[in-house]
């Protein structure tokens, strides 16, 4: 259960809770209204190319700006099961483990990783690999509590 | 043990001798709030979890303000929850249309937050309460349902960052240029998990309103808390205000900082944050020429009193430049009537501005001055993110109430001195 197999959609640094969902959207709160809008305003036709399963990967201060839950809703709505980022936003990160949606640091993978590879991930050990180049990675591992807030579907869902 | 005022507050939560940096805390909550947006979700939870009842119905706010009054019927579903979550619990602070304001106004306002508090807020913008000598930070709708029924929440312990300001600011210079130059100098990870504390002759000289601006957008620097010791300022708001008995905490000389950076204030310019990052930033002198469709000034950044008194003083025997919409929003009903009183609507409305209701409103794109395909605003609100007040193809400048209301008359961003005005230092 813990290892993921999906396709990547990069994105750059500084990626804001507005780009994930904007606020226009905020007057919704089911994660599949939200899912329709996910990335919209960073690429319009994100919400109709991405597939379940298919996993994000960001560079610096992923999720940064508002403490809207809708964010993480939004990617879970959309299939999303974890985000790989060089670093989270710390509202953004409390919120994805709340409401159940993995997020792993993990620097050198987010280098290493491009746009439309297939890679695997292995929530509990931190372990990434890219199956289209065959590279291997290290994430920080998750404490064993996340991993069971994740494996849950969120907090209160326990 | 030395400690920071944040580490001091946090210890007293936790009921502790002492915490440092790092460690995981369960800390009590003395206040915590929701709006319109997070609010929703949050009740969604508190039921979803089973829970009954709430810890105190004297310590949590729920505040429609961000499409407030309702923009559309899905707003107006979420506001009728909220209603109705407050009825029957018997929630003590529930603001509805003629008593709402923009939260992070209303809160300290009203004297429902204050030193020594520690308060949570599904909404980032919490931190401006740390303006009091508060350790206040921004959580989600998850976590505010948890302290709604606990009043409890769990922390990381963050480590400190000290930016002392010496000096004076010169003319026209605010609290909202004090933070916009820091978010340039230090980026919008560069106080990442962090409290960043503010201190120094400048800050003391400061007011409580630009003290707000300041500590709220500390989450523009991804700061868990920003935060400024109170003094005798903060006391003369607080007196006769703040609801509880305030806790006055300081940061002991030996405590450890993570790092310290020291600034004069005079050496600080007015400043502006181009899009798309608060971090963006520049002189505003230097970017004079930028044309601009529309100016907002308002939020929990700068709608309070000093902010629209200052933007009065400037539009004053002005006219809006003709190509510019002006939209004022003071942050709450009690800034508004007094704005009123004082003759500032005479002023705004002479120079042909429009006057909103209090609302968080073009802030975040919700509604009250959306921007079109390729406009540009100047706002003296905290975000310019890509489609933050509209199309995603608009723009968004962020300056203090000087800078926006010279540059409503010129019609393209420029300092009070470029369109004729003059104040000694
Ligand atoms: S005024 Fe803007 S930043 Fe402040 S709470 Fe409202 S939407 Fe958020």
């Amino acid at each position: 259960m813990s290892t993921l197999k999906g396709r990547v959609w990069t994105f750059g640094r500084d990626v804001d809770t507005d780009l994930i969902i904007a606020a226009r959207y905020l007057n919704m709160k089911t994660p599949e209204e939200l899912a329709a809008h996910v990335m919209e305003d960073a690429d319009p036709e994100f919400a109709s190319k991405v597939r379940p399963g298919d996993i994000l990967v960001g560079k610096e201060n992923f999720g940064c700006g508002s403490s809207r839950e809708h964010a993480p809703m939004a990617l879970k709505g959309a299939g999303i099961p974890v985000v790989i980022a060089k670093s989270f936003a710390r509202i953004f990160y409390r919120n994805a483990f709340n409401t159940g949606l993995a997020i792993l640091v993990a620097p050198e993978a987010v280098d290493g990783i491009r746009e439309g590879d297939q890679i695997e991930v292995d929530l509990a050990s931190g372990q990434i690999r890219n199956l289209t180049t065959g590279a291997e990675y290290q994430a920080e591992p998750l404490p064993e509590f996340m991993r069971a807030l994740v494996a849950a579907g969120g907090c209160c869902r326990i | 043990m030395a400690m920071t005022i944040t580490e001091k507050l946090l210890a007293r939560a936790a009921g502790r001798e002492a915490v440092s940096p790092g460690e995981l805390i369960m800390a009590r909550v003395d206040f915590c709030l929701g709006n319109d947006i997070t609010a929703p979700v949050a009740i969604d939870e508190f039921e979803k979890a089973g829970f009954e009842r709430v810890f105190a119905p004297d310590r949590i706010a729920l505040i429609p303000d961000h499409f407030t009054p309702s923009k559309d019927i899905k707003t107006a579903g979420l506001v009728k929850q909220m209603r109705e979550f407050s009825r029957k619990h018997g929630l003590t602070h529930y603001y509805d249309v003629g008593r709402v304001g923009v939260e992070h106004a209303l809160l300290p306002e009203l004297g429902l937050v204050g030193p020594g508090d520690v308060v949570v807020g599904a909404d980032s913008h919490t931190c401006t309460y740390g303006a009091l000598g508060a350790f206040a930070t921004g959580v989600g709708s998850t976590d505010l349902a948890g302290a709604m029924a606990t009043g409890e929440v769990w922390f990381r312990v963050p480590e400190s960052l000290k930016f002392e300001f010496t000096g004076k600011p010169g003319p026209y210079v605010t609290g909202k240029d004090l933070i916009l130059y820091t978010i340039g100098q230090i980026g919008v990870d560069g106080a990442l998990y962090q409290a960043m504390e503010f201190t120094g002759p400048a800050i003391e000289g400061l007011s409580m309103d630009s003290r707000f601006s300041i500590c709220n957008m500390a989450i523009e620097a991804g700061g868990k808390n920003g935060i400024i010791a109170a003094d005798a300022t903060t006391r003369a708001y607080v007196e006769g205000r703040f609801r509880r008995e305030p806790f006055y905490a300081y940061s002991d000389r030996e405590a450890q900082y993570a790092a310290h950076y020291r600034w004069r204030a005079e050496d600080i310019p007015l400043m502006v944050a181009k899009p798309h990052l608060p971090s963006n930033t520049q002189a505003a002198a230097e970017l004079c020429g930028v044309r601009i469709d529309q100016v907002v000034i308002g939020s929990c950044t700068n709608g309070r009193l000093e902010d629209l008194r200052m933007a009065a003083e400037i539009l004053r025997g002005h006219k809006v430049h003709k190509d510019v919409r002006l939209i004022v929003i003071p942050a709450t009903q009690a800034v508004w009537q007094k704005a009123m009183e004082e003759g500032l609507f005479s002023v705004f409305l002479d120079a042909e501005a429009v006057v909103s209701a209090p609302t968080c409103g073009p802030c975040l794109g919700g509604h009250m001055g959306i921007l079109a395909e390729g406009e540009r605003a100047l706002s003296t609100t905290n975000r310019n993110f890509v489609g933050r007040m509209g199309h995603p193809g608009s723009e968004v400048y962020l300056a203090g109430p000087y800078v926006a209301a010279a540059s409503a008359v010129a019609g393209h961003i420029a300092t009070p001195e470029q369109i004729g005005a003059r104040r000694a230092a």
